[in-house]
């Protein structure tokens, strides 16, 4: 025995030796937690798509794969302990079984269960990554300094948005939104992001009909729009892309449609394919047999941003991992031309925003032009001196 | 006295037309989203040929003896070996999914191939045309060099941001080295003594001591009025006198003209859109850059570190090599 552990020393002590000034990386286990709040979506009219029952864990499991294929390198040994649950079960208690086992959670649930989370005792030292939730609210007065967001707020994404229709010169807009508060949400913010841009929204009006749009579009959306003053563009607030797809080409002015429908900003999309990202589109495509959506990349991203800073850190000190990943030095290669980082006042990571239509980008915001004094991603959401943000100050 | 250094000069002259003659050449640059290969003369600067070949081209280049070339067709999963003179494709060597980018060994006889989508270098006997070893390395391998003295082949994979260190002896990984955000390529200078590497999105090159896989050196760009972000090195060469690096810069459309003594910048050059790739001529006179969005080759004085002419070529050129043709 005594012998045994002398030898081992020795093997040890030779490594040592061997290795000279190369960096001798540490045996390090990390396991992430996701949690999950699965919630039928509302009915809608179109029946021709499916929602992905795994969209969001999709993209922590090919994450998974991502930290552990750089992982053995290293000897980095990476692992999820998931638990999704029903609209009608306790997220606490599913929440702090997974705090028992690690301080990284990644988050598909409403905000309301986000919050409550956050604000356990036992996730006062966890770092939590919000995948799904893009209401401004949460980056802005509801933030919380445990919890960051790889999903883009409705601000970035307007102003993305925004700053497609200035250099068009589509600089009057009608609004058309939905009943949902999702939908009310995404209207408030392009409503923002037109008064930041200098964007006159002529007019603001709600689908309510319940009519069959599939067959009566072609009678109910030119009137609809009828009496809407002239404008560029029409803006649609449609989160559960119910109406949104009726009203194009059916409007009463020829005119072209933004927002849910017609040319999106989107976190991502199956469109996506410039800076390498076909390679990561191929490696989901393999791994799931579907395409990537926008949660299944903030999810992704989320565990990404973990792999990137163990490796960095070459350390599993949960304190020092938080404090690189909000640090200067924390970058990650993100398929999306720039490296992305998180914006240290409000937990935002910061990235460009594809605007697509399905079968292609349009344009990549920020846009050409947009410049910003620290960083020209930082001209899309929420910026320093406008969130009242202040769980980052400490 | 005078009629002496006359003739010396009309000799000097001469030598100088006699060696620029005996390196006229071909750039062949592949066309990435068009399937072909465009051929420029490296004296009229006109493309003479347009070859097709298979899909998506991307990592291109000639045997030692400059007999055929090698090719990746990515899409098609397969290296294709074509004959320079008439522009046919012999035969294609198996060489793992989507092939990106490969490096011939010194030995002339071993072709180290990144599988992108694979994680995998493939290493392909090019004689018998059979794969003799496949090496699990990082997420989407694509920057691979040789030493020198042939004893290490280096991947770099773009989403571990590692350096892999393959001993070729064994066929085995000995060391892996960390770099910036999606490494792109890599170099080792001719005498073997250090390794260059690209990270794309980190912005940077790292110079490793090749004795102990240690960084010794980091080096960063600025061009001013272009934001940080967009300055993306990519691909880069060494000159043989063991002066310059020219660096890629992708969509800053710019090259970097680095000082390999002392690592600094010492010029940066405007060249077409999105530059990705680059060959020099016989003589290292020129360098021939490919730019991909703008579909273009831009060619430069190596001397006077100047560009000199724009030269039109197929869809998305990415990789560049040269071939004597006389």
């Amino acid at each position: 025995m005594q012998f045994k552990k002398l030898f081992s020393f020795i093997t040890v002590a030779f490594l040592f030796t061997l290795l000279g000034k190369t960096i001798v990386f540490a045996e390090i286990n990390i396991t992430v937690g996701y949690l999950e709040r699965m919630i039928p979506p509302p009915p809608i009219l179109s029946n021709l798509e499916e929602i992905p029952e795994n969209l969001g864990i999709a993209g922590v499991e090919l994450g998974l794969k991502d930290n552990n294929t750089t992982g053995k390198f290293l000897k980095h040994d990476y692992s999820v302990e998931s638990r999704i649950i029903d609209e009608k079960d306790d997220f606490i208690a599913a929440a702090k079984a997974l705090l028992e086992v690690s301080n990284f959670l990644i988050i598909k649930a409403p905000i309301k269960d986000q919050l409550a989370l956050a604000d356990l005792p036992e996730a006062e030292g966890a770092l939590i990554f919000n995948a799904s939730e893009k209401d401004i609210v949460l980056r802005d007065y509801e933030c919380r300094g445990n919890l960051l967001h790889t999903i883009p707020s409705y601000a970035m994404l307007a102003d993305a948005l925004a700053q497609f229709a200035v250099k068009k010169r589509w600089k009057n807009w009608v609004l058309i939104d939905g009943e949902f508060k999702k939908d009310k949400a995404y209207a408030t913010a392009l409503e923002q992001s037109a008064k930041k841009f200098r964007i006159d929204i002529k007019a603001r009006k709600t689908w309510m009909f319940n009519a069959d749009m599939r067959r009566n579009a072609a009678q109910e959306v030119p009137l609809f729009t009828q009496d809407f003053p002239d404008h560029d563009l029409i803006v649609v607030a449609d989160e559960n892309h119910d109406f949104g797809r009726y009203v194009i080409y059916n409007t009463w002015l020829p005119r072209p449609i933004a927002g849910s429908e017609g040319i999106s900003p989107v976190t991502w999309s199956a469109a996506v394919e410039q800076f390498g990202a076909v390679q990561l589109q191929n490696r989901f495509k393999k791994m799931h047999s579907r395409t990537m959506g926008s949660i299944d990349y903030a999810a992704w991203a989320a565990i990404r941003t973990i792999g990137e800073a163990v490796t960095r850190t070459n350390s599993n000190d949960f304190s020092k991992i938080r404090s690189y990943i909000l640090s200067d030095d924390f970058e990650l290669a993100g398929f999306k031309g720039r490296k992305l980082s998180y914006r240290k006042w409000n937990g935002q990571l910061r990235q460009p925003i594809p605007l697509t239509h399905p079968r292609a980008v349009v344009a990549t915001a920020p846009l050409e032009g947009f410049l910003h004094k620290r960083n020209e991603m930082d001209s899309l959401g929420l910026d320093k001196p406008q969130t009242k943000c202040e769980a980052f100050n400490q | 006295m005078r009629r002496n250094l006359r003739a010396l000069i009309s000799a000097l002259l001469l030598t100088t037309a006699l060696t620029t003659a005996s390196y006229a050449g071909e750039i062949w640059v592949s066309n990435e989203k068009d399937n072909t290969i465009s051929v420029i003369d490296d004296t009229s600067f006109k493309v003479t040929r347009t070859l097709e070949v298979g899909e998506r081209p991307r990592g291109i280049t000639f045997s030692n003896d400059h007999s055929v070339v090698y090719l990746c067709a990515s899409d098609s999963d397969t290296v294709q070996v074509i004959d320079p003179d008439t522009g046919k494709i012999l035969y294609d060597l198996p060489s793992g999914e989507d092939p990106e980018q490969f490096i011939l060994h010194p030995d002339n006889k071993h072709l180290y191939i990144a599988n992108e989508d694979d994680a995998i270098t493939t290493v392909v006997d090019v004689e018998s045309r059979k794969v003799i070893a496949q090496i699990d390395v990082g997420i989407e391998p694509e920057g691979m060099a040789a030493s020198p003295d042939g004893k290490y082949v280096i991947t770099t994979s773009e989403t571990t941001n590692m350096a892999h260190w393959i001993d070729t002896k064994t066929q085995e990984i000995i060391a892996n080295t960390l770099v910036d955000q999606r490494p792109r390529h890599a170099e080792f200078t001719q005498d073997g003594s250090e390794l260059w590497v690209s990270a794309e999105i980190g912005g940077t090159i790292s110079v490793f001591n090749v004795e102990d896989q240690t960084e010794k050196a980091k080096i960063n760009f600025e061009i001013k009025g272009i934001h940080p972000d967009r300055i993306q090195p990519v691909g880069f060469e060494m000159t043989k006198d063991g002066k310059y690096v020219f660096v890629a810069l992708g969509p800053a459309n710019h090259i970097a003209v680095v000082n390999r003594a002392t690592y600094e910048v010492e010029k940066y050059l405007l060249v077409g859109r999105r530059v990705w790739h680059m060959a020099f001529n016989g003589d290292e006179s020129l360098l021939f850059t490919t730019n991909g969005i703008s579909g273009d080759v831009t060619v430069i004085d190596v001397a006077k570190l100047e560009p000199i002419k724009t030269i039109k070529v197929g869809r998305f050129p990415w990789g560049a090599a040269w071939r004597p043709t006389n």
